[in-house]
């Protein structure tokens, strides 16, 4: 117990009347003091990243301007430096990833969802959150020896013979290229699909269903029609999610991409991403416009990362408001 | 709570007097993928003699290897494109003094290709290799490339280009080739460690060249003669300055620098592409250390000065067993001479 | 009207099977991916896996002890770093704060848990190693321990408030100040979730290879101390996977069955942990 002179501790949370001295010896103040520092230099250390980010590339945001996103060369021997062929790879592995991986998911979601019992739901979900578990390195091992002999032997063939006339699936079958990392990052992020749909879909109050139930809807017209559209914010909030995961992704990407800064109507081309390009030109970039134009690289993917994350929290947390403001009974 | 606490600290104590348990000096390389077959064997013989010494070496390319030894990273650098007089410059203003370069072996870079039903060994003209690179040669059965091989049959497919996707010393000497005989190369691409390819993919490393090549039917890339042979794909052959096809070898790589090696400049910088000769094989190259002029640690010094000399003699005997040519007695001795440079 | 509830009603059937079916691809994967590890890299694994080192290029038969020595040493300095952080920032943030401080430190860590990995990779460069001149176990523990800070402070401050305030009121009530409550009653009731975040925590670093490219670096021998490059396992995967010996693919494989089941092991011990706790909401 304190042995302070001028007040003693009372009971009960009433901290504003105790002085300064008490709370001083009490330990109360140091304790506040040592872990506001703790939380302070997470701030700190954000802004640090950023400010490092910014000022490291100065010299080529000075230089380029926004010509940077359009210009497509990459030449570090003329020093002429475009983002655009790995602004271009990065958002195209990102569609084809979410093309296959919003409907596997947002329909994985609504059967662990809607219909399957609690027990196998919660089991299922369990093998779904050690699937996000899975680093990247491991998928890029397993894109390499497994993925790629079976793109290059059987499935662009296959779709070059089915599917050829379109533009997207001409040119030699290499095995690598911008279909093949889609696919890799698709299984990477179906798991942060899944989780954040369904535990939207939970959340939907539960007389949105009974309500389109007794009007005599089935079972899929509920679902789709009523339960689905209410949780469409946070539906979307999950695709950002997984698109901001699919966006950042480096290892698995250029083990996978075919490493060549090319813009190509077709996905059997091989490309580059910003992350992959980062990851492999960054030890030997020498010359300090080489430098600070994969900084602005580094620094354009952590805008639109931040963007995407910002954005998709806002939707889920609108969504989750939505379903519980409603009421239930 | 208690007991994974104490568990805990204990784990950091072990921990902890592992980290400092070895007191062995280490110096840290980086650089060429080109000759990190020897240099990884070297480095592995000199420790067993050298219990005390470690020698960690990290092929991530000559780009990677002047980058970091100029930003201090790493105690030395290795490159198969000599450092240009800008790179030099540079090193010089950060440092204060300047760097050297050793040439430790020498080496081919080949055109190796995986191409279905075809073990022979091709013959490439200098205008077949640039146009293929150019993208203007684009199937395997073009005449650029059937007449040189009369009696192989080539298929009609699609030629798949591979080279590197990181900076490059075994790029350097390959577009350094291809610059001397071709002009539309010269101007279109250049010379360099890094270049803007008009096609292709990109591997990782001689390693990722190598993988590449293996693993895709019809394609081409250009890799240090030790990858195509230990990994057993096939390379061709290169019409040199003379007019014969030559396919590289210990002694097609010695015979293109032996002009070279009378000739050789203070700094050891010398370029030995399409070197004259009728059995010189064109794309060959030194490759070098690259030695800062000062060290602050003395210990460093010594044993890096050390490392050298072992290198220059008895670390010759390993290079032709791993397909590296060795220095010519002249320019060892020159080297010799040099090492008394670093202090 | 009865032809066309038979259809909508066979059009339910249809997707409802459908969706049970996107449900079981997706976990299928993770039986994949586990089938081939096993299958590959179970027969790779043996004893001169964990003991020796790497050999020479080309030559058969090392081993990537170096390499596992290194990951635990990376990961020891990330949870001293990242996890302190984290915790007390926390216990600052549920215990101590108001809304705007509150507010901005939030959303600082969530600011920082979107940072691509290559990204922290780039600032672990610029702020460790080019000052320090090395590559470093120091500037690879350091990253990795960034990506730590925001899993470990947002999780513990949900279990923190998630504790029921009769607990808090309770142990004033009894004079304890502030910072005793804090200490032996509200962090003792949330220590489950708490000990859970910093082990996912500590599973999601695990297997980062991007922050590692340009801080750790890689070492083919045992790196003496904290300041020398060393080698890690995600590192060795990757170069062993894109290189063309057929010895390194079997090592890649042992290694990616090594550290995959660490994660999940590690991954399923905190959920266990979780699960048997108090209940406390999910994230």
């Amino acid at each position: 117990m304190a042995t302070t002179t001028t007040t003693v501790p009372s009971a009960g949370p009433v901290a504003g009347s105790r002085s300064f001295l008490s709370r001083l010896i009490e330990g109360d103040e140091i304790a506040r003091l040592i872990t506001f520092l703790f939380a302070a230099s997470v701030v700190l250390i954000t802004l640090l990243l950023v400010f490092e980010l910014w000022q490291g590339s100065a010299l080529a945001r000075h230089k380029f301007g926004l010509n940077f996103f359009f210009t497509r060369v990459w030449d570090p021997i003329f020093d002429q430096f475009g983002a655009l062929p790995f602004i271009y790879g990065t958002l195209v592995t990102s569609v084809v990833a979410l093309a296959i991986a919003v409907p596997l998911g947002i329909g994985a979601a609504i059967f662990l969802a809607e219909l399957a019992p609690q027990k196998i739901s919660d089991t299922l979900q369990f093998f779904i959150d050690l699937l996000a578990a899975v680093p990247s390195v491991i998928y890029g091992l397993l894109g390499v020896f497994v993925v790629i002999p079976l793109m290059r032997q059987y499935l662009q063939p296959a779709l070059k013979s089915t599917l050829g006339f379109l533009p997207l699936f001409q040119g030699p079958a290499y095995g690598v290229g911008f279909l093949t990392a889609g696919i890799v990052l698709a299984i990477m992020v179906i798991p942060y699909i899944i989780s954040v749909s369904r535990e939207i879909l939970l959340a939907v109050p539960r007389d949105q269903r009974e309500a389109a139930l007794a009007l005599g809807a089935t079972r899929w017209e509920s679902t789709w029609k009523v339960v689905v559209p209410f949780a469409r914010g946070g539906i979307m909030g999950s695709i950002f999610l997984a698109l901001a995961r699919a966006l950042g992704e480096t290892m698995a990407v250029t083990m996978v991409i075919g490493n060549t800064p090319t813009i190509s109507a077709s996905l059997f081309s091989p490309g580059y991403s910003i992350a992959a390009v980062i990851a492999n030109e960054f030890t030997e970039a020498t010359g300090d416009l080489y430098l600070q134009s994969l900084i602005e690289l580094g620094l354009v993917l952590f805008l639109l990362t931040f963007i995407l994350n910002g954005v998709a929290r806002l939707l889920i947390v609108a969504t989750s408001q939505k379903g519980g403001g409603m009421g239930h009974a | 709570m208690k007991r994974i606490a104490s568990l805990l600290l204990l784990a950091v104590l072990v921990l902890a007097g592992a980290g400092w348990a070895d007191s062995a000096l280490s110096l840290n390389g980086a650089g060429a993928t080109f000759p990190f077959p020897m240099y990884s064997k070297w480095f592995d013989e000199y420790h067993k003699k050298n219990a005390n010494l470690q020698i960690n070496y990290q092929s991530i390319g000559s780009g990677g290897g002047i980058k970091q030894v100029t930003e201090g990273t790493v105690d030395f650098g290795a490159t198969d494109g000599p450092m240009n007089d800008d790179q030099l410059k540079a090193f010089q203003d950060k440092h204060g003094f300047g760097i050297l370069h050793f040439p430790t072996v020498m080496g081919a870079v080949v055109p190796t290709y995986n191409i279905s039903g075809v073990d022979a060994t091709l013959n490439f003209t200098p205008e077949a290799l640039a146009g293929i690179f150019l993208g203007k040669i684009t199937k395997w059965n073009d005449p650029a490339i059937t007449d040189a091989n009369k009696g192989v049959k080539l298929p009609g497919e699609d030629i798949v280009v591979v080279h590197r996707a990181d900076g490059s010393g075994t790029t350097y000497c390959w577009t350094d080739y291809l610059s001397k005989v071709s002009e539309e190369w010269k101007n279109k691409v250049g010379k360099g460690t890094s270049v803007n390819w008009p096609v292709g993919l990109g591997g990782k490393g001689n390693e990722g060249v190598t993988g590449t090549v293996k693993n895709t039917p019809n394609s081409i890339g250009y890799v240090e003669l030790i990858y195509a042979e230990s990994n057993k794909i096939p390379y061709g052959s290169v019409k040199n300055s003379a007019g014969a096809f030559v396919k590289a070898s210990l002694a097609a790589v010695s015979a293109a620098a032996a002009g070279a090696a009378k000739d050789m400049p203070e700094d050891f910088r010398v370029s030995i592409t399409n070197a004259p000769g009728k059995t010189s094989y064109p794309i060959s190259t030194f490759t070098w250390l690259l030695i800062p002029e000062k060290f602050s640690d003395a210990a460093k010094r010594d044993a890096i000065k050390g490392f050298l000399q072992w290198a220059l003699g008895e670390g010759q005997n390993y290079a032709e067993a791993l397909s590296y040519s060795r220095l010519p007695k002249e320019v060892v001795a020159k080297e010799t001479k040099a090492i008394a440079k670093v202090q | 009207m009865n032809s066309s509830l038979r259809w909508r009603k066979f059009v339910s059937g249809f997707m409802l099977t459908m969706t049970g079916v996107c449900a079981v691809v997706a976990v299928s994967v993770l039986f994949l991916i586990l089938g081939y590890l096993v299958y590959h890299g179970g027969t790779s694994i043996s004893w001169s896996f964990f003991t020796k080192l790497p050999t020479p290029v080309g030559e058969t038969g090392g081993g990537m002890a170096n390499a596992i020595v290194g990951s635990a040493k990376l990961l020891l300095l990330a949870s001293l770093f990242g996890v302190p952080i984290g915790f007390f920032g926390a216990i600052y943030l549920a215990e101590f704060s108001g809304g705007a401080i509150a507010f901005v430190v939030r959303y600082a860590a969530d600011l920082l848990n979107g940072v691509p990995s290559i990204v922290i990779g780039i600032f672990a460069y610029s702020l460790v190693v080019l000052p320090f001149k090395h590559f470093s176990t120091l500037a690879g523990g350091f990253a990795l321990g960034l990506m730590m800070i925001p899993i470990t402070l947002r999780s513990t401050e949900e279990f923190l408030r998630a504790v029921p305030s009769t607990l808090r009121e309770g142990a004033m009530a009894l004079g304890a100040s502030k910072s005793r409550t804090i200490a032996t009653v509200i962090v003792p009731a949330a220590y489950r979730g708490i000990l859970t975040a910093i082990l996912l925590a500590f599973a999601r670093v695990a297997g980062e290879t991007a922050p590692l490219l340009f801080t750790a670096f890689g070492n083919r021998f045992w790196s003496p101390g904290w300041n020398q490059p060393t080698a890690a396992l995600p590192e060795m995967i990757y170069r062993y996977a894109i290189a063309p010996y057929d010895d390194w693919h079997r090592q890649a494989w042992a290694a990616g069955l090594v550290l995959l089941g660490l994660i999940l092991v590690v991954n399923i011990v905190a959920r266990g942990i979780l699960a048997r706790g108090i209940a406390v909401p999910r994230s």
